[in-house]
């Protein structure tokens, strides 16, 4: 009997342990989540205020500015509809380059401008993140590159 | 003319798998002795025509014949030696042609060392593994066949991809693969012992070797990648939770898992469904490891090609095997129930609580891994799961499991009197909160309290796992292999919570533009660029930084990060330049010429990091120690029960 209900609050305890933990998951995924938008999406107003999310596209022929000998750049992602401006402060990976797929990850700011934490360029330089791809078939009015 | 002579001992291997297959199930089911003798035959010859499929292949490269597609696509004149041989599974058909010789060498080794085993049951176990080589041989030759000509022949080739020429990432491949692969010897003696429909204690003794090496391999795949990731690529820390890397590390949370289940089943005879789900799972995340690499469907550095056709055939092939082991188990597992008890505080309690932990571990990364495509298959939105989902939800089961490996390595089996043990536990717990405490106070005044938490998790980890082996040595009792390597991984997995905890909150990271005699100041270091000069390797030209590291005034290093063109795929490439002390790395990696002389430069501190890496070969060695324990190896022959014929058809009935 002892050992029934010890193996009873053994289980008890078990679900209990594993019930919290998915619902802490579930919290932690919830308020984790980045979604991917393109610039027109952004236009279109679908970025909730504040929200953390991705942006891709291409990064937008001649739009790269640096101040000399600061670490800040800018630069326009675009999806040959509509295009977003990006400020970075960090180092740009080794594939970034002007007309080239890019994803950044960050938010907006209070000047229309989007604010990145991290910039992702891939290795491959005839690779495409595959969200980009299908944006700009999405678009199809390619013209630019 | 070789290339051929490879794609012909390719389709003999699969003729010879098919054979395998056939004879080790139907054999025994027909009760034909022939069939199964035959066996071992099919497996040699397997073996003989991949490893040949395997020289062709690697002939091809060092010759560079470019009129073969994968040479051409690969490998280049310029290319040296070392990384022409490496590029066997650099891409996508070479790497596959690498796991087929795996799965190759994994079943001539069962064979060698299962003669001791009833016949019957070992044929099975071949023949499930003669139809997971059907499936991957058949995969290959069908889309992804590595011998394919070219024509005409190009003139040269289009080179390796250069962030994989490299020595760790030479050598992280064939680890990785030995560790899923090994996992198919634990899914094949589950599958075998259900088609038996029976499972005893001997069978978790014989198949627990055989985990525990596939488990010691997978771990020492993963740290190379890890290893590789952090100063080749760059991003300047040990874990991304990039899919790919989710994807080693899930059959290596249930390999973990199922070590430990079967640990029970072979002392105790429990947890016997348990350990089978866990083997068929453990290998069936490695069948998902190489789908989600291979089919392309994850954004990740480590996706080569997409291809639907590759995409199809791997999800097609997961089906079958999941879908068909699974329903092995529905059918035969509920027969196999275990009654013995056991109490809350027994070892067996522990291990369960391991188990559940593991997999709830293993099940969160799961869905952060799968969620984007899910989401992007229903439509829903393209979403990412990054960091800020993983480091919490992983960190709420690993933290409890950490806490447990010190009381549940010295509790006893079956009874639950913790008051024998009470006192080394007790002891080893009050020396690591005071030396966490020391450290933290001493070395890293701030950080989060993860820090002292971490450092005191570790410390006991390591501590208490030497009292078992200290107490034994010093009574003069032997000590097994099982026991020392037990110890020894769990001081590894000690060493590797404190590098994390350190590494985690105490590194110091900063991008800065910095002119030609400017520092930047990392905490206690001061890191000054000194300039840049051109430089030459092999086969690239680069740009190299100087960069003097000091502390209080006096040198500690000079780093010499590089901006590397490589001849043919004109790609610019990162090379970091890192000085590794026994407690902290330096790290510097270049950006770009920003203008008006100055660079943009990639600057950490990494306190602890090699630790996360040793640990992980500790774990690993501990792992093999363990492995190659003689107690796995005096297996008594079993005698068949039965007359064979007889005993085989009365299986048959039953079944």
């Amino acid at each position: 009997m002892i050992a029934r209900r010890r193996r009873l609050v053994l289980v008890l305890g078990i679900i209990a342990g594993v019930a919290a933990a998915g619902g802490l998951a579930l919290q932690a995924f919830r308020s984790n989540v980045t979604f991917f938008f393109d610039p027109t999406q952004v236009a279109a107003g679908e970025v909730k205020q504040g929200q953390r999310f991705r942006l891709g596209g291409m990064v937008k022929e001649g739009s790269l500015v640096r101040q000399a000998g600061e670490l800040e750049v800018r630069f326009a992602v675009t999806d040959f509809k509509r295009e977003v401006p990006v400020v970075y402060r960090n180092v740009l990976p080794d594939l970034f380059r002007e007309g080239a797929g890019v994803v950044a990850h960050g938010r907006m700011q209070a000047d229309g401008s989007f604010l990145a934490d991290e910039v992702l360029a891939k290795h491959d330089e005839k690779y495409m993140p595959p969200e980009v791809a299908r944006s700009l078939k999405k678009g199809e009015t390619r013209s630019g590159i | 003319m070789t290339p051929e002579i490879g794609h012909y001992a390719l389709v003999l291997a699969l003729l010879l798998a098919a054979a395998q297959a056939l004879f080790g199930l139907l054999g025994p089911v027909l009760a034909q002795q022939r069939y199964v003798q035959a066996v071992p035959f099919a497996v040699a010859g397997q073996f003989v025509f991949t490893a040949l499929a395997m020289a062709c292949l690697v002939n091809a490269l060092v010759q560079m014949d470019f009129s073969v597609r994968y040479v051409a696509e690969n490998a280049n004149s310029a290319l040296p030696l070392f990384y022409r041989v490496a590029a066997v599974w650099g891409a996508h058909e070479g790497s596959l042609l690498l796991w087929i010789l795996v799965l190759s060498v994994w079943t001539v080794a069962v064979t060698l060392r299962s003669r001791a085993l009833p016949q019957r049951f070992i044929a099975r176990v071949l023949g499930i593994m003669g139809l997971l080589s059907v499936g991957f041989l058949l995969f290959t030759l069908a889309t992804s066949n590595p011998f394919l000509r070219l024509d005409p022949a190009a003139p040269d080739g289009r080179d390796l991809n250069p962030v994989l020429q490299d020595f760790a990432l030479a050598i992280h491949p064939p680890m990785l693969y030995i560790g899923y692969v090994g996992l198919s010897v634990a899914f094949a003696f589950a599958c075998a012992a259900m088609i038996e429909g029976q499972l005893d204690q001997a069978w978790a003794r014989w198949t627990r070797p055989w985990t525990t090496l596939a488990w010691a391999f997978l771990t020492a795949g993963i740290a190379l990648g890890s290893w590789w990731a952090y100063y080749e690529l760059g991003w300047g820390g040990f874990w991304f939770w990039d899919p790919v890397e989710n994807a080693s590390f899930m059959p290596w949370l249930v390999a973990t898992a199922l070590i430990h289940s079967l640990a029970v089943t072979d002392k105790r005879g429990l947890f016997k469904s348990w350990t089978l789900l866990l083997a068929i799972s453990g290998f069936s995340l490695s069948l998902l490891g190489t789908f989600l690499v291979r089919s392309g469907v994850l954004v990740s550095v480590h996706s080569f090609a997409a291809d639907p056709a590759r995409g199809v055939f791997i999800l097609a092939f997961l089906v079958i095997v999941i879908g068909g082991a699974l329903t092995l188990y529905a059918w035969r597992a509920p027969g196999l129930r275990s009654s013995a008890g056991f109490e809350l505080t027994s070892r067996e309690s522990f291990l369960l609580f391991n188990n559940i932990l593991l997999v709830i571990a293993a099940a969160v990364i799961f869905g952060g891994t799968m969620a984007p495509m899910v989401s992007d298959a229903l439509g829903q939105g393209a979403l990412s799961v990054g960091p800020q989902y993983f480091n919490p939800t992983f960190l709420l089961p690993t933290l409890p499991l950490l806490a447990l490996v010190s009381v549940g390595m010295h509790a006893s089996w079956k009874r639950g009197n913790l008051s024998r043990t009470q006192r080394p536990v007790l002891a080893t717990l009050a020396l690591a909160v005071a030396l966490a405490l020391a450290v933290w106070m001493g070395a890293y005044g701030t950080g989060s309290l993860m820090l002292p938490v971490g450092l005191g998790l570790g410390l006991w980890i390591i501590l208490s796992s030497l009292v078992d082996p200290i107490d034994r040595l010093r009574r003069g009792l032997s000590l097994s292999a099982g026991v020392l390597g037990m110890s020894i991984a769990h001081i590894g997995l000690g060493l590797l919570t404190l590098g994390i905890a350190v590494v985690q909150t105490a590194s110091i990271e900063r991008d800065s533009a910095l002119v030609v005699g400017q520092s930047a100041q990392l905490g206690a270091y001061s890191f000054r660029f000194d300039g840049v000069e051109p430089a030459e390797g092999a086969n690239f030209n680069a740009t190299q930084a100087k960069v003097t590291v000091q502390r209080d005034g006096v040198d500690v290093a000079v780093l010499q990060p590089q901006k590397r063109t490589y001849w043919v795929q004109r790609n610019a490439m990162t090379e970091a330049a890192i000085k590794t002390q026994w407690n902290q790395d330096l790290f510097v990696a270049m950006g770009e010429d920003v203008g008006k002389g100055a660079w943009s430069l990639r600057m950490q501190v990494r306190p602890l990091i090699q630790f996360v890496w040793f640990g992980a070969i500790i774990m690993m060695l501990g792992g093999i120690i363990a492995g190659l324990d003689r107690r796995y190896r005096q297996l008594k022959p079993v005698a068949e029960q039965e007359p064979n014929t007889v005993d085989v058809a009365a299986g048959a009935r039953t079944a």
